[in-house]
């Protein structure tokens, strides 16, 4: 089993439904991992029908029983993160701010603070369209620790994969290079840049690959909207020849990307055919790169 | 004025509406940038100024001193996060599963666990007429952004007069480094496209704004690309929609080569005309 993981550095640069037109190219060979859980989408595209539901529990916060508090203020002295609130002479914790250290809770004299389970989400395993699977989350608004939940998403899909001994884990990751990003590299065969020819796509690029070459994995890049600037398209495959990057493929700007979402395809499922031409050839490429025949 | 700009989605324009609202604007008045997107800072690319500060950012790690140590193990078991564990005779401390809450090191019965200084990241700052732009870059590998972008708000407010308008970019998500960067904006714009993901982007946004009770409108970008969808969910949710930008394929390119658009593209100007209508910001050159 091979596991692929599809990222970006820069958000917007088309990760999600170039993602979601290689599951439905792998078909009953792709198991697929929805690990952007900030803001997950590949729903939009695959039309998940969830079969397990399960809460996901994270982290701890902090709470002040009203009736036990003494009111001496020794919370909020050792508190690092502000989170101690005092309105009207009460002391209480602000459920957004605190980590869950549970420093206050320790040291507390009057044994009136509590730590309670954080419930940061849910997470799924549905039945998708190309009559394979797809294991997604949500998180709740505003919660924390989303690299936990992105290893819960990654390691179920793996499970699966192996149990059902399918070729492919396919995982969509999240913008950027902190926790979430990180959480979704691990233990992966193949990594996918997904860049643009602007001057952050570029910039963004050059920081997420030296991100993932801390993880020794080998590592392509397709260009998307190659055509709207040559000259920083030229630059990033450079950068590519001197860094042995795969050159991947090249996609034109085209505006079949959001024609093909709002009717809740991926772009190879619409009437395209260059875009699906070049997304065929692309995904053979990449399976003959990790040894899966034809 | 604290305007925050933020999305749900990724490369919805956040960084474009941010860089042209703050360059506009400095056309008269004093304004901030804080470009606290610190995994994938873009804003410095638009704007040129001279660099006038420099330094680097750290948080707080524990370091163990054996010397000191009894090797009591309260620490280890004080750490909510697994961060400190003993192997034999040996305390480990593992920085990135650090949160500084400096728990161990002041609860260490013989001080053996010091907080020492971990740098994360680097915060410059740079001038260009009336604007000037704080950028904050989280160092390669580094897992936490929150504390960079903290410190990069705390910079902004003790280095320049409150009356200045500060407009902080956001990072995209709704998670911890989304709502830190949110939560001290007296305002915030979410910026968004009108497509199946956009809109599911924006409602978690909502969701995350309104637990946080903070006063948001929207911008749409791209508005002619899509459906109604958004336009509707506004309507019935009662957000406010100050503005919109077409889709334009020589927006894409101007982008692409790190321009300002407001110059080049009247409906970019236009845009931003409305939303400093909104915000009663009086500008001459509107």
């Amino acid at each position: 089993m091979k596991e692929i993981v599809i990222i970006s550095g820069k958000g917007g640069t088309g990760k999600t439904s170039i993602t979601a037109s290689f599951a439905v190219l792998g078909g009953n060979a792709v198991i697929t991992a929805d690990c952007d859980v900030d803001a997950s989408d590949m729903h939009v595209f695959m039309q998940p029908q969830p079969y397990y539901t399960a809460d996901f529990y994270s982290g701890q916060y902090a709470s002040i029983d009203q009736d036990l508090c003494i009111n001496c203020g020794k919370c909020k002295d050792v508190c690092h993160f502000d989170a101690v609130r005092v309105i009207s002479g009460r002391y209480s914790i602000d459920k957004m701010d605190c980590e869950g250290c549970g420093y206050c809770t320790r040291i507390c004299p009057a044994h009136a603070i509590r730590n309670i389970n954080n419930h940061v989400g849910w997470w799924y395993i549905s039945k998708i369209k190309t009559s394979s699977k797809m294991v997604h989350a949500r998180m709740k608004a505003g919660a924390e620790n989303s690299g936990k939940l992105v290893a819960k998403v990654k390691n179920t899909a793996r499970e699966i994969a192996e149990t059902e001994e399918k070729p492919f884990v396919l995982i969509d990751g999240s913008p950027g290079i902190g926790c979430p990003v990180i959480s979704s590299l691990s233990g992966a065969d193949y990594v996918i840049l997904v860049s643009e020819p602007t001057v952050s796509g570029l910039h963004d690029l050059k920081r997420v690959y030296d991100l993932v070459q801390k993880f020794k994995i080998p590592v392509g890049c397709i260009i998307n909207k190659a055509d709207i600037n040559r000259e920083n398209r030229d630059k990033i495959v450079m950068f590519l020849h001197e860094n042995r990057i795969d050159h991947l493929t090249d996609l034109p700007y085209d505006l079949t990307f959001t024609k093909a979402m709002i009717e809740g395809k991926s772009i190879v499922e619409y009437d395209n055919n260059i875009l699906m031409k070049i997304l065929n050839d692309t995904w053979k490429t990449l399976i003959k790169k990790l040894n899966y025949p034809e | 004025m604290k305007i925050s700009i933020a999305s749900g989605k990724g490369g919805t324009g956040k960084t474009t509406l941010a860089v042209n609202l703050a360059a506009y604007l400095a056309l008269e008045h004093d304004v901030i940038l804080a470009d606290l997107d610190v995994e994938e800072p873009n804003s410095g690319l638009f704007i040129h100024g001279n660099k006038t500060y420099e330094q680097a950012v750290y948080r707080m790690i524990p370091e163990w001193d054996s010397e000191k140590c009894s090797l009591c193990s309260l620490c280890t078991e004080v750490c909510a996060f697994h961060a400190i564990s003993r192997v034999h005779d040996d305390i480990l401390v593992f920085p990135q599963l650090c949160h500084s809450c400096y728990a161990c090191s002041e609860l260490c019965p013989v001080n053996a666990l010091p907080m020492v200084q971990k740098k994360i990241g680097t915060l410059k700052q740079f001038e260009s007429g009336k604007l000037t732009l704080i950028e904050s870059i989280l160092d390669i590998g580094e897992e936490q952004a929150v504390p960079l972008i903290k410190q990069a708000i705390q910079f902004a407010d003790e280095s320049f007069p409150e009356e200045t308008i500060r407009i902080f970019d956001a990072p995209p998500g709704t998670s911890c480094p989304m709502v830190e960067a949110v939560k001290h904006a007296d305002k915030v714009i979410l910026i968004t496209e009108p497509t199946p993901v956009g809109l599911y982007d924006l409602q978690l946004a909502v969701e995350t704004l309104q637990a946080l009770q903070k006063a948001f409108v929207v911008v749409l970008n791209r508005y002619d690309i899509g459906n109604s969808h958004i336009s509707e969910f506004c309507r019935d949710k009662q957000i406010p929609l100050i503005a919109t930008i077409p889709n334009q394929r020589k927006i894409a390119e101007c982008y692409s080569r790190g321009e300002l658009l407001y110059h080049t593209i009247p409906e970019v100007k236009f845009a931003l005309d409305q939303i400093l209508e909104y915000f009663h910001i009086p500008l001459q050159a509107s």
